[in-house]
C-alpha cells in the first residue's frame, strides 16, 4: 500500500517538476491561477464565500473547516471510503498538492454562518452538545469537536455548518462513511453515536452548532 | 399582432389584479392571461417556457423579478415586464401554486444524437475544466427544488437561449451562480445540455 502511495505521489509530481525547472516564476504563477480557478469552481456549489449552499442537496460549509479534515475527506471520496458520486468526480482529478492548497485556503476563511435553523431548538441542542445523553449512550459532542465546535485535525468543525447537511449526514452515516472495510477510517467513531441519536436530537444539535460563529 | 397581444395582456393583468385572491378557484381570467403565450395547458409554446409542473417558488420568484425588472433578457423585457406590471404579490403566489400543480409534458425537441453527451455533462460536469455538475443543484432527474427550476422536459429552444443569455450577461442581478457557470459553457455543451433536458420529465 505504501509503495502504491509513493508511486502516486511521484507520478503527480512529474509534470510539476518538468514545468517548474523550465521557469520557476512562470510555474508559480500558473499554479496560482489553477488554484484560483479551482476555488471558484468549489464556490459555485459550496457558496460564494464557502459558507454552504442549498442546491438539490444541502452542500456543506467549507469556511474555517479543519485542513486535515478536508484533506482526509477528499481522499475518502477518491478511495470510495466516503460515498458520493459528485464529490468523487470532483476530487479524483485533484493532485495531492491541489488538495492541500484548497484545504488550507478554506480553513483560513471565516465567513458568517447562514444562521437559519429554528431558534427554539438551540437550547436543547446545546445541552446534548455539551453533556451528551447518557441514557442513550450519546457522548458529549464537545469532547471531540471542541467547546466552540471548531473541530481538530481530522475531526470536523461543526460551527456554522448547515443544519440540514448535518442531519442528512448523521441519518445516513452507515451508508456514506467508512465504506471500505479493508480501510477503516476515523468515521467509525461516529457510527454508534449516529445510531443512538434520535432524529429530534440530531435536529436540535444541528440547530445549535449551525448558529455558532 | 404582437402589439395587440401585448395590450391585451396588459389590460388583463390590470383586471386580474383587482380580483381578490379568495376568488382564486373561480378566477380563470388570470390563467387565461398566461396561457395565451405559454399554451392552453401551460406546456409552453415557442419561446414561452412550459409552466406546468415548474417549482412553485421558482415561478413566484420569476414573476416578482419580471415585475422588479431584474430578469431582463429580451423576451422578458418585451412581454413579461408588462404582463407583471400590475400583478400583486398575492396573485403571483396563487399563479405559482396553480401552474406548479399541472402535469408537465416533455418537449422532446432536442437533437437525439447530442443527448448522451448532455447527460454526461449534466450528471458529472467536467472536473478537469472546472465545470460543475448541474444535478447537484437541479436534482438527479432535473426536477428542481424550491426556487431552483425544474429543467427536465423544457423546450430545447428555451433552454438553449436561457443558457446563452446567462453567459451574455442578462439577469446578472439574480442571486445565482448561473452567470458564472453558463459563461464557461461552449456552444456545443449548451446544445448537448438543452437536447438532453428536452427529453426529460
Amino acid at each position: 500500500m505504501k509503495l502504491i502511495n509513493l508511486r502516486r505521489v511521484l507520478l503527480a509530481a512529474i509534470p510539476i517538476i518538468v514545468i517548474c525547472t523550465a521557469d520557476r516564476a512562470e510555474c508559480a504563477a500558473s499554479s496560482q491561477q489553477a488554484l484560483h480557478a479551482k476555488i471558484e469552481y468549489c464556490n459555485t456549489c459550496h457558496g460564494l464565500s464557502a459558507q454552504g449552499y442549498r442546491g438539490f442537496y444541502p452542500i456543506p460549509r467549507l469556511a474555517g473547516q479543519q485542513t486535515q479534515y478536508i484533506e482526509n475527506q477528499l481522499r475518502a471520496f477518491i478511495e470510495r471510503r466516503r460515498k458520493n458520486s459528485y464529490m468523487y468526480n470532483v476530487a479524483h482529478v485533484l493532485s495531492p498538492e491541489m488538495q492541500t492548497a484548497l484545504a488550507k485556503y478554506f480553513n483560513a476563511l471565516n465567513s458568517k454562518p447562514l444562521r437559519d435553523a429554528p431558534r427554539t431548538l438551540v437550547d436543547k441542542g446545546k445541552t446534548i452538545y455539551e453533556e451528551g445523553d447518557p441514557n442513550s449512550n450519546v457522548p458529549a459532542c464537545m469532547a471531540c469537536h471542541g467547546g466552540e465546535a471548531k473541530g481538530q485535525q481530522e475531526i470536523p468543525r461543526l460551527a456554522g455548518q448547515l443544519p440540514d447537511y448535518i442531519f442528512n449526514k448523521l441519518v445516513n452515516w452507515n451508508k456514506e462513511r467508512g465504506q471500505d472495510e479493508r480501510r477503516p477510517d476515523i468515521s467509525a467513531i461516529m457510527l454508534p453515536t449516529s445510531h443512538n441519536l434520535s432524529k429530534a436530537q440530531i435536529q436540535a444539535v444541528a440547530a445549535y452548532v449551525s448558529q455558532l460563529q | 399582432m404582437i402589439k395587440l397581444v401585448r395590450s391585451k395582456i396588459a389590460i388583463l393583468a390590470i383586471v386580474s389584479s383587482t380580483i381578490p385572491s379568495w376568488a382564486m378557484d373561480l378566477d380563470t381570467v388570470k390563467f387565461r392571461n398566461c396561457t395565451w403565450c405559454h399554451g392552453e395547458s401551460a406546456q409552453g409554446y415557442a419561446p414561452a417556457p412550459r409552466l406546468a409542473g415548474q417549482t412553485e417558488r421558482y415561478i413566484e420568484n420569476q414573476l416578482l423579478s419580471f415585475r422588479a425588472h431584474t430578469r431582463d433578457n429580451p423576451f422578458s423585457k418585451q412581454y413579461m415586464w408588462d404582463a407583471t406590471a400590475n400583478l400583486s404579490s398575492r396573485s403571483a403566489h396563487d399563479l405559482a401554486i396553480y401552474f406548479s400543480t399541472l402535469t408537465p409534458k416533455a418537449a422532446n425537441d432536442g437533437d437525439k444524437e447530442l443527448a448522451n453527451a448532455g447527460r454526461t455533462l449534466y450528471e458529472n460536469g467536467n472536473p478537469d475544466a472546472n465545470t460543475v455538475a448541474c444535478a447537484v443543484c437541479h436534482g438527479p432527474n432535473a426536477q428542481g427544488i424550491r426556487d431552483i427550476p425544474r429543467l427536465g422536459g423544457l423546450s430545447y429552444y428555451y433552454l438553449k437561449r436561457k443558457l446563452e443569455q446567462w453567459g451574455e450577461g442578462y439577469h446578472a442581478a439574480a442571486k445565482s451562480p448561473m452567470p458564472q457557470i453558463a459563461s464557461k459553457l461552449s456552444a456545443n455543451q449548451i446544445e448537448a445540455l438543452a437536447s438532453y433536458l428536452s427529453f426529460g420529465k
